[in-house]
C-alpha cells in the first residue's frame, strides 16, 4: 500500500531520515516508535505529502507519491493537537473535506448532512454539531479530528502522536474506538508514538526509528 | 476584598490621569476642528467644502485611497504569507526592508521620486520624450502613497499569520482543499480582524499623507492637491474657516472608519451566533 526506498530527508544541516526502506501492507495497523528527533513524525509527513523528500522514492497505492498532492493521497492525516479550524463549527470541520472537492465529484447538501450526522454517531458526538471546537474537551475534540479525516473515505488513515494531550482514561477509550474503527472500515493505519506500551497495544507491527534509520522492526518477515 | 497588587487608590489615578490624557490628546483637538469648522456657521462649512477646488480635492483623495488600499492590501497579505510562512535567505532582509516606509522620513520619500521621474531625474529625460507626467501629476501622487502605506497591512498580518502556526492550513491540505480554497477558508477567516486593521489602517494614511505628497504633488489647485495639502494652502492664506472645514471632513472620515470597524466586528460575532442557533434548531 504504502513503499518507501532510500527515502532522505535533511533540514538545513541536520539529516532528520537517513535512507528508510519500509513496505506497509494493505490493511495492516503499523506504529512508529522512536524518541523525539528520531525521525517519526517526519516520515509520516512524508507520507501524507506534507514535505518533500530530498531523494528515495515513496509510492502509495502503486503510484509515484510525487506526482499526487497530500488532497489526491486518500489518507487522512489526524494533527497531533488536532488542529481543527477554529472559526468553523464540528459540522462544518467535519464537512469541509467534502465541500472542497471539485464541482462534480461535491456531494449535494443532503448527502453531505447525511454523511456529517453519520460520522457524528459514529465518533459519539450526537448534537454537537453547532459547537465551535473552543467548547469542546479534549477527547471530544480529538472525536471531531477522527471524523473529520475519515469523512472523506480515506484508505490510509496517518496519525501524529493522536492520544499525547489526553489523561489515562480518554486514551484508553479512544485507543479501543481506534483500533475498532480500523478493523470496520479496513484502514491502512500508520501511527507516531513514543509510548512503547500503547504501540504494542494497538499496533500489529512496531517500527523503531533512531536517528533516522529504520532500528527495529517487528514485522520485518512480512517483507518477505 | 483586596485585589491582587496595587492599592485602590492608585488604580483610581492611573484610571484618571489615562482619561485626562486622552482629553486632552485625542478629543479636544477633534473638538477644536469641529468647533473652528463651524465657526462660521453651517452654510460656511457646506459652501467651503463644495468649492470647486476642495470638491477636486475631495475626489483626488478618494481616487488615491480607491487604487492605493486594494493595492496594498493583496501586496501586504502576499508579504505577509512569503514572510513567514517560507524559510529563505535574505528573508531577515526583506522583513526589515518592508518596514522601510515607516523608517524613512515622507518628505525624503517623495524626494526620491523626484530624483526618479522629475525632470532632471534619471528617468525623467524618456519619460518627457513620451509624453508621461509623473512629478508634480497624479500619478507622482498615487506612487508617493503607495510608497508611504505599503507596511501596514503586512505588519498587522505577519505577527498572527506567525502566531496561528500552519497545523490548520496543513489540515485543509490533507483534506484535498486546493491551494486558493485552504487561503479563503482558513487562512483568511483566521486573519481578517488584523487584515481589516491594517486596511483601516492604510486607508487612514493615504486619506491623510502630507509629507510625501506635498514633494511630488507641486499643489497645482484642482488638479493635484489631495484634501491635507488643501488645507495647508487655505492655512497659508489665512482663510482658517474653510481649511477646519476639510480638515473636519477628514476627521470624520477618520471616525467613520474607527466606526466602521467597530460594527464590521460586532456584526461578524452576531453572525455567528446566530448561525450557531441556526444550527442548534435545525432537526
Amino acid at each position: 500500500m504504502i513503499r518507501l526506498r532510500g527515502v532522505v530527508k535533511s533540514f538545513g544541516p541536520g539529516r532528520v531520515l537517513d535512507g528508510v526502506d519500509l513496505d506497509i501492507a494493505e490493511g495492516s495497523f503499523v506504529a512508529l516508535l522512536g524518541p523525539s528527533g528520531s525521525g517519526k513524525t517526519t516520515l509520516l509527513r512524508l507520507m501524507a505529502g506534507l514535505e518533500q523528500e530530498d531523494s528515495g522514492e515513496i509510492t502509495i497505492a502503486g503510484q509515484d507519491a510525487r506526482a499526487l498532492k497530500p488532497g489526491e493521497r486518500k489518507l487522512g492525516f489526524v494533527f497531533q493537537n488536532y488542529a481543527l479550524f477554529g472559526h468553523m463549527t464540528v459540522f462544518e470541520n467535519i464537512a469541509f473535506g467534502l465541500r472542497v472537492k471539485k464541482r462534480g465529484q461535491r456531494p449535494s447538501e443532503v448527502a453531505i448532512r447525511a454523511t456529517v450526522e453519520r460520522f457524528l454517531a459514529m465518533m459519539q458526538l450526537e448534537g454537537l454539531g453547532p459547537r465551535l471546537p473552543g467548547q469542546l474537551s479534549g477527547g471530544q475534540r480529538q472525536r471531531v479530528a477522527f471524523a473529520r479525516a475519515l469523512a472523506v473515505e480515506p484508505r490510509i488513515l496517518l496519525l501524529d502522536e493522536p492520544f499525547g494531550a489526553l489523561d489515562r482514561e480518554v486514551r484508553e477509550s479512544l485507543r479501543v474506538s481506534l483500533r475498532k474503527l480500523h478493523d470496520d472500515l479496513g484502514l491502512t493505519t500508520v501511527f507516531v508514538s513514543h509510548d512503547e506500551e500503547e504501540a504494542h497495544a494497538l499496533a500489529d507491527r512496531v517500527v523503531t526509528l533512531d536517528q533516522g534509520r529504520i532500528a527495529q522492526d517487528s514485522g520485518a518477515y512480512e517483507k518477505a | 476584598m483586596r485585589g491582587i497588587g496595587e492599592a485602590q487608590w492608585v488604580r483610581v489615578a492611573l484610571v484618571v490621569a489615562c482619561a485626562v490624557v486622552m482629553a486632552v490628546m485625542l478629543v479636544l483637538p477633534l473638538v477644536v476642528v469641529f468647533s473652528q469648522a463651524l465657526s462660521k456657521g453651517w452654510d460656511f462649512m457646506v459652501a467651503a467644502i463644495t468649492e470647486p477646488d476642495a470638491m477636486a480635492a475631495i475626489r483626488l483623495t478618494a481616487l488615491v485611497a480607491a487604487i492605493v488600499v486594494p493595492l496594498n492590501t493583496v501586496f501586504g497579505v502576499a508579504a505577509a504569507w512569503c514572510l513567514v510562512r517560507f524559510r529563505f535567505r535574505g528573508r531577515g532582509l526583506l522583513v526589515a526592508l518592508i518596514e522601510l516606509p515607516f523608517s524613512v522620513s515622507p518628505v525624503v520619500a517623495g524626494m526620491v521620486f523626484v530624483l526618479l521621474f522629475g525632470l532632471q531625474g534619471w528617468f525623467g529625460p524618456f519619460l518627457m520624450r513620451n509624453g508621461v507626467h509623473i512629478i508634480f501629476a497624479v500619478p507622482g501622487v498615487i506612487l508617493a502613497s503607495l510608497f508611504v502605506t505599503l507596511p501596514f497591512v503586512a505588519r498587522q498580518v505577519m505577527p498572527l499569520l506567525a502566531a496561528i502556526g500552519v497545523a490548520e492550513e496543513e489540515a485543509a491540505l490533507t483534506l484535498g482543499a486546493s491551494g486558493w480554497q485552504m487561503f479563503w477558508r482558513v487562512t483568511l477567516p483566521r486573519i481578517r480582524w488584523a487584515l481589516l486593521t491594517g486596511v483601516l489602517l492604510c486607508n487612514a494614511r493615504a486619506m491623510g499623507e502630507f509629507g510625501a505628497v506635498a514633494v511630488v504633488s507641486g499643489h497645482i489647485r484642482g488638479l493635484t492637491n489631495t484634501m491635507p495639502l488643501q488645507i495647508e494652502i487655505l492655512t497659508n492664506e489665512y482663510n482658517l474657516a474653510a481649511a477646519f472645514a476639510i480638515a473636519a471632513l477628514l476627521a470624520c472620515l477618520a471616525l467613520v472608519t474607527i466606526g466602521l470597524r467597530a460594527v464590521l466586528e460586532w456584526r461578524s460575532r452576531l453572525a455567528l451566533a446566530l448561525g450557531q442557533q441556526a444550527l442548534l434548531v435545525r432537526p
